[in-house]
């Protein structure tokens, strides 16, 4: 609560503790590709919503895994589909399958209904 | 009479010397400071990235510098070096003399002393480690945490002591990453339902089947790669640590608690090493390991003539690399003594 | 925790704390923060250990604070730096002993800078010259206050009238030590113990009778950092910078933290208030606060000083748990009755000019 002109600012630190990572586990069963990737970037690097929005999928795959699922549920809707970032990941990782996934993993749980 | 050469240092570098030296009707002696030889093959488990037993290198080690023409001494140090010309004459700790016509120092590496990265807490927070201490919990078969529970999340931490200007180490000590890999592996073999973190400033795996195993501890083991440097680590009231860490590709810090924490110590310069380069007069580089000749194709050759040198006291290597220098060594010496004028 | 592995660690550094012939600065803002704190030290100083420790009237802020809040270029700051060696030195003084931390770290770092650049210090030798007419000496030692009380911190023990040990239960004090950013982050080796594992506080404490506790957020900043507290905006960072310890030491349940820096007491305890007031959450025993206190009222209530007098009725998180605790006799109607520089005796004047 706001008192003495300020409130007491939340940190940005990621609290790998208190984060729920179900979104992930649901992922990690059905599409295990999603345990190899590097974090090279090149399905962000191809990926056509990331070069004209403030979307990286990429950095979703590292959000997903550390239950920042606020913020996956906020920018994983910009994903249009296309598969491009499928094509070009050196580690055959199935990341278009991942955002089914996760969405469907979204769908399922009641706290996060998209 | 058959050439003389005195080795120093009795680990991998060494002994692979002595025994191609004695194979070629060269006379031996093998100096080690220890009272057994094999060096840290001796700390290590299972080598990577294979997992076989060190046991087995120990052995074949062992089998070749089992030979007529290496005189070993053990418990055994050098307290003075002498050349003339081409004449090596050294005194022992025992004031015995050795004398030779080349030498090869093979005095390796010392395992990083991890209680200089302060934050860490090695030393003082009941469950950090080393990689070397795992290796012995991996020997005995037991990994527990100091109250001997079983740990469930287990954090390892690369580049302790290497790539850190702030103990002096700027170079990369080029085998913590794929030590990490293994021992992330056997930690999940040995627990199957424990979760391993590993944090790294870059993955290099860049030796043969380096890469494809990295590949298997995410594929088949589950293990959890983290980009950042471990910035420091804390202990909870119920002896958890917590550990600080930015999640660089996600770009935000991170805050986790793990039951055990492993550091990857890197290598530095031998004790043993700086002794006989301040000894004998031999250069060293800005990393303090010995200075090469050439880092192309002299890198057996020092400053002195006679003297190779073989092995981790010219930079960090893996097994096979270490190996495959002492070979190079020992053909230099043979070149050298056959060139060699009285 | 394994103790041997840090005494191995403050073994590497201790650091030459001079013995006497102190000149003591002031700091700016712990006059107002915490009033009783240096006068406690000075009557330590003088009448416990007799020590000869001189004050001058012409000392002036270091500038840290406009500093450190991008105000004062560090030119100006080095200036205003070296005039304060000129004045000690021509006062007959070569022990520079500040009693703020960033003071401290602010002499260290500029003798430090000077140290490799010599031609930096040569310019401000001559811009003092031109502006003051003065010249100055390098100091022969610097300590920060709380180094010269961790050096006699057995002395003091000698003299104690009560210990940190819960009286009721014969148990040592939990103590949480907060050695400000300013004392070792920047230059670890000036700081006692260093700066992951200081030992300035730890040693005062273990030789009083108290247990240090180690927690997680020890080394985490206190929430004063000038520009994050100057700011009213950004006032929400700082408190939460506290919170943070908070959260971390409360398992620990310590009976009281003891703290090093002008600004440290002042937002551990205030903060305390602060968070009570917006989240209703208290972090100590019996929903209370955890005292705060600085290292001399600390020193000070040892040496069986009133608690008044040391004018621990100006911090807002109530000490009395902790002097209750200690045993320490005080009455509870005075708390706000005490006189002014009733620590002085005649002989000591304020200034000593």
């Amino acid at each position: 609560m706001e008192k003495f002109g300020f409130t007491i600012s939340k940190g940005r630190q990621i609290d790998y503790e208190s984060n729920d990572r179900r979104i992930a586990e649901y992922i990690f069963e059905r599409e295990p590709s999603f345990r190899l990737c590097i974090e090279c970037g090149g399905c962000s690097a191809t990926c056509t919503t990331g070069n004209l929005t403030q979307f990286s999928l990429r950095e979703l795959h590292i959000l997903i895994k550390r239950g920042e699922n606020d913020q996956v549920r906020q920018n994983i809707r910009k994903c249009m589909l296309c598969g491009k970032c499928t094509l070009v990941c050196p580690r055959g990782v199935n990341t278009r399958n991942i955002v089914v996934l996760a969405k469907q993993a979204f769908q399922k749980s009641d706290e996060y209904a998209i | 009479m058959s050439k003389q050469v005195i080795v120093i240092g009795g680990g991998v570098a060494g002994l692979e010397a002595a025994g191609q030296l004695s194979k070629a009707g060269i006379e031996v002696s093998l100096i080690e400071k220890e009272n057994k030889t094999g060096g840290h093959l001796n700390d290590w488990y299972k080598l990577f990235p294979d997992r076989r037993n060190s046991s087995e290198v120990k052995e074949y080690l062992d089998g070749i510098t089992h030979h007529d023409g290496i005189k070993l001494l053990t418990n055994t140090t050098i307290e003075k070096f002498n050349s003339n010309k081409s004449h090596f004459s050294i005194i022992t700790n025992e004031g015995k003399e050795l004398t030779a016509d080349a030498v090869v120092v093979a005095t390796g590496f010392d395992l990083f002393k991890s209680a200089r990265k302060e934050e860490y807490g090695y030393g003082i927070y009941d469950n950090v480690i080393t990689s070397t201490d795992l290796e012995e919990m991996f020997r005995k078969g037991k990994i527990v945490l100091s109250n001997g529970n079983v740990p469930k999340t287990i954090g390892i931490v690369h580049c302790v002591g290497s790539r850190d200007e702030k103990v002096g180490n700027l170079y990369c000590s080029k085998l913590c990453c794929v030590t990490a890999v293994k021992q992330a592996i056997e930690l999940r073999e040995h627990l199957p339902e424990s979760k391993v973190f590993c944090f790294y400033m870059d993955m290099r795996m860049g030796g043969a089947f380096y890469e494809e195993l990295y590949r298997e501890a995410q594929e088949k083991w589950g293990v959890n790669f983290i980009r950042g440097k471990v910035s420091e680590a804390g202990e909870a009231i119920d002896n958890k640590l917590i550990i600080k860490v930015e999640d660089t590709l996600a770009g935000r810090p991170l805050k986790m608690e793990v039951d055990l924490l492993v550091l990857m110590a890197g290598m530095e310069m031998s004790e043993g090493g700086k002794k006989i380069s301040k000894m004998c007069g031999l250069n060293t580089g800005e990393n303090r390991f010995f200075a090469v000749a050439d880092h192309h194709y002299g890198s057996n050759r020092s400053n002195i003539k006679g003297v190779f040198y073989a092995g981790t006291c010219t930079a960090p290597m893996n097994i096979t690399e270490t190996i495959s220098h002492a070979r190079a060594a020992v053909s230099e010496v043979m070149d050298y003594l056959k060139n060699v004028r009285k | 925790m394994n103790i041997e592995g840090k005494k191995a660690i403050w073994k590497d550094y201790q650091k030459e704390i001079a013995d006497d012939k102190f000149y003591y600065v002031r700091s700016c803002v712990r006059q107002n923060f915490f009033p009783g704190s240096e006068t406690a030290f000075l009557k330590i100083m003088r009448e416990e250990l007799k020590k000869d420790v001189y004050e001058h009237p012409c000392h002036t802020t270091c500038t840290g604070i406009g500093y450190h809040s991008d105000i004062v270029p560090v030119e100006t700051t080095m200036t205003v730096v070296a005039r304060q060696f000129a004045i000690m030195n021509e006062a007959g003084y070569e022990n520079l002993m500040p009693s703020c931390i960033t003071s401290f770290g602010l002499y260290t770092e500029i003798l430090d800078t000077w140290h490799h650049f010599p031609e930096v210090e040569e310019k401000v030798r001559q811009q003092l010259k031109k502006a003051t007419g003065r010249e100055f000496r390098i100091p022969k030692n610097l300590a920060h206050a709380s180094d010269v009380i961790y050096k006699f911190r057995k002395e003091i023990a000698a003299k104690a009238k009560y210990k940190l040990i819960n009286k009721n239960t014969g148990e040592p004090l939990k103590v949480v030590d907060h050695i400000g950013c300013h004392y070792a982050k920047m230059f670890p080796s000036k700081g006692v113990g260093g700066a992951e594992y200081p030992y300035v506080l730890a040693g005062m404490i273990e030789e009083w009778g108290g247990q240090i506790i180690d927690y997680p957020e020890r080394r985490h900043c206190c929430g004063f950092g000038f520009r994050q507290y100057l700011v009213q905006a950004n006032r929400g960072f700082s408190v939460a910078c506290s919170k943070e310890k908070f959260e971390s030491m409360k398992p620990f349940k310590p009976d009281m933290i003891i703290t090093n820096c002008p600004g440290c007491p002042m937002f551990l305890d205030r903060w305390q208030y602060v968070i009570n007031e917006m989240e209703g959450k208290k972090y100590g025993q019996n929903e209370e606060g955890i005292p705060v206190f600085t290292y001399e009222e600390v020193a000070g209530l040892v040496l069986g000083y009133n608690p008044w007098d040391l004018g621990l009725q100006m911090h807002q998180t109530d000490c009395e748990p902790v002097l209750d605790k200690m045993g320490i006799e005080y009455s509870p109607e005075d708390k706000y009755k005490t006189e002014v520089n009733a620590l002085y005796s005649e002989s000591h004047n304020l200034i000593n000019v």
